[in-house]
């Protein structure tokens, strides 16, 4: 099972790469979704033994939300607000690529260094880990549109899900799950937000919110 | 078998026009058209090497050296480059820098005998070539290092001698992106679509055909020779990567690179036919994406 563990996050960090290189907002959240896919794929491959119950819930639960309900619910917020494509990021998409594969060289080093206290499914997981980590949060750094930095966020989520998937004989079934309705809501909220920071501004720049000011004339 | 290796350069000289025609049976196939002759480009390079030259005074003999120079460099890869499983004529370890450098030592002198007519269109052409070669370059020599470190060879012959299904079994995932990064390569370096049209009719979007502009006759016949045999010499890496294991007979093994390269062909045809071309500005994005690609199998290789 272990090729099959690596093929997945491969995958991952292919996927990774081109939502840094992506411009156009629907190829990204099209790639988010697949993410979420391929993460309800990985508990079930992962799992040793007794708790294969949990580990489909649990995949099930991630693919359902991560590659349906999330991208249905992006999908509807840029269908509302008539935004299409990242104009003008902060860092340019070929310069993300290759910072992109710079730091992946650095978690391949470092990640495949952490020792770890029990044995490890796979000698990728904890570098794709670290990189889908870093890969959400640059996408909400070096990127203006509010979806965008959604998206990171989603991302960034992934990577904190993969990592617990290290954990699941320490980590409960029921945390986990709980993790997923935290950002769900969450998701559902900022959603909303991007709704309203759209009709009150026209757009939906977020570096421009720090222009704001009580004595702005 | 070192007699098979000599006989590659011959054999890629002999054949290597089919494969022009068969990317041109293809896409008149997908038009709906009858299309040109498979054996076109034979009877194309027959007229133009009766042809006589005739040169601008403005140009100097690197002009005349570029078409010529092109040739015999793709000729010398050959010598280095296994047919498939047929090992090569020449093998030390290191001939895969040789090879990117070769091929650039080609790239090198087209550019030159362009930028020598002091026509502005093929200085355009000429700058957009190198433009993308800057590009495509690091895709092939780190793609040929993730190779070289997943079968622990250091030449060419040896690279492509050891790879076999078993290796695919272990990693399949190195060989699917080594495949993607060698095939945009393969589209780039010869000027197919989605980087560069061969069809298109207009100087200010051409890149390859706008530096050939001004060869005619002889020189022309050998540049199109050359770009045949540059089609050969990029199928050849794809090819070698994903066919299986040697059969012990070479003749069979050759047969096998050569119906590989066909495919290849039909493939080339295919792509051309179902996609149009990029902008010039999503084409460093592209060769980016291959190097990435490349990058991360020489990553996976030092697991």
């Amino acid at each position: 099972m272990t090729s099959g563990i690596d093929s997945l996050l491969i995958l991952l960090i292919l996927l990774n790469l081109i939502l840094l290189g992506a411009s156009r907002l629907h190829n990204a959240v099209r790639m988010v979704a697949a993410q979420g896919f391929v993460l309800g794929a990985l508990p079930l491959l992962m799992q040793s033994g007794g708790a294969w119950k949990a580990a489909l819930l649990l995949g099930i639960g991630s693919a359902l939300l991560k590659g349906i309900v999330f991208p249905a619910l992006l999908f509807r917020a840029m269908r509302e607000i008539q935004v299409r494509r990242e104009i003008e990021p902060l860092v340019g998409y070929a310069s993300s690529l290759l910072i992109g594969v710079g730091v992946l060289v650095v978690c391949m080093v470092w990640g495949a260094r952490l020792p770890f206290p029990w044995p490890v499914p796979s000698s990728l997981v904890v570098p794709v880990g670290l990189f889908t980590a870093w890969t959400g949060l640059f996408l909400i750094m070096a990127r203006r549109k509010a979806i965008t930095q959604v998206l990171g966020f989603i991302v960034l989520e992934n990577s904190i899900f993969l990592l617990g998937l290290l954990l699941t004989d320490a980590m409960p079934l029921l945390v986990e799950l709980g993790v997923l309705l935290d950002i769900f809501v969450a998701v559902f909220v900022m959603g909303i937000m991007v709704f309203h920071i759209n009709r009150e501004f026209d757009h939906i720049n977020v570096d421009q919110l720090s222009a704001l000011r009580e004595d702005a004339s | 078998m070192r007699l098979a290796g000599w006989l590659h350069p011959i054999l890629a000289l002999l054949l290597s026009p089919l494969l022009p025609g068969v990317i041109n049976r293809v896409k008149a196939f997908f038009a709906g058209r009858q299309g040109p002759p498979l054996l076109q480009p034979y009877y194309d390079l027959i007229k133009l090497l009766q042809k006589g030259a005739v040169y601008s005074g403005t140009t100097t003999w690197v002009f005349r050296a570029g078409p010529v120079v092109n040739l015999a460099v793709l000729s010398l890869v050959l010598l280095i480059l296994p047919l498939g499983r047929v090992p090569s004529a020449v093998a030390f370890p290191g001939d895969l820098i040789l090879l990117a450098y070769l091929l650039v030592l080609g790239r090198f002198f087209t550019v030159l005998a362009a930028l020598d007519t002091g026509s502005s269109f093929e200085g355009m052409g000429a700058s957009r070539e190198l433009q993308f070669a800057v590009f495509a370059e690091p895709a092939l020599l780190v793609g040929l290092g993730a190779l070289a470190r997943w079968t622990n060879a250091s030449s060419l012959s040896g690279m492509f001698a050891d790879l076999s299904p078993a290796f695919w079994g272990d990693s399949l995932p190195l060989l699917v992106l080594l495949a993607c990064a060698f095939l945009v390569l393969y589209l780039t370096e010869n000027c197919r679509i989605p980087v560069d049209d061969p069809t298109t009719h207009l100087e200010l979007t051409m890149i390859h055909e706008v530096m050939v502009l001004d060869h005619g006759a002889v020189d022309f016949g050998f540049i199109q020779w050359a770009a045949a045999m540059k089609l050969w010499v990029l199928g050849i890496l794809l090819v070698g990567l994903v066919l299986p294991g040697a059969s012990g007979w070479w003749g069979l093994d050759a047969l096998a690179g050569v119906v590989g390269l066909l495919g290849v062909a039909v493939l080339t045809g295919v792509i051309e036919s179902i996609m149009a071309r990029l902008r010039l500005l999503r084409v460093p994005q592209l060769l980016v994406g291959a190097s990435v690609a490349s990058a991360l199998a020489l990553l996976l290789t030092f697991r």
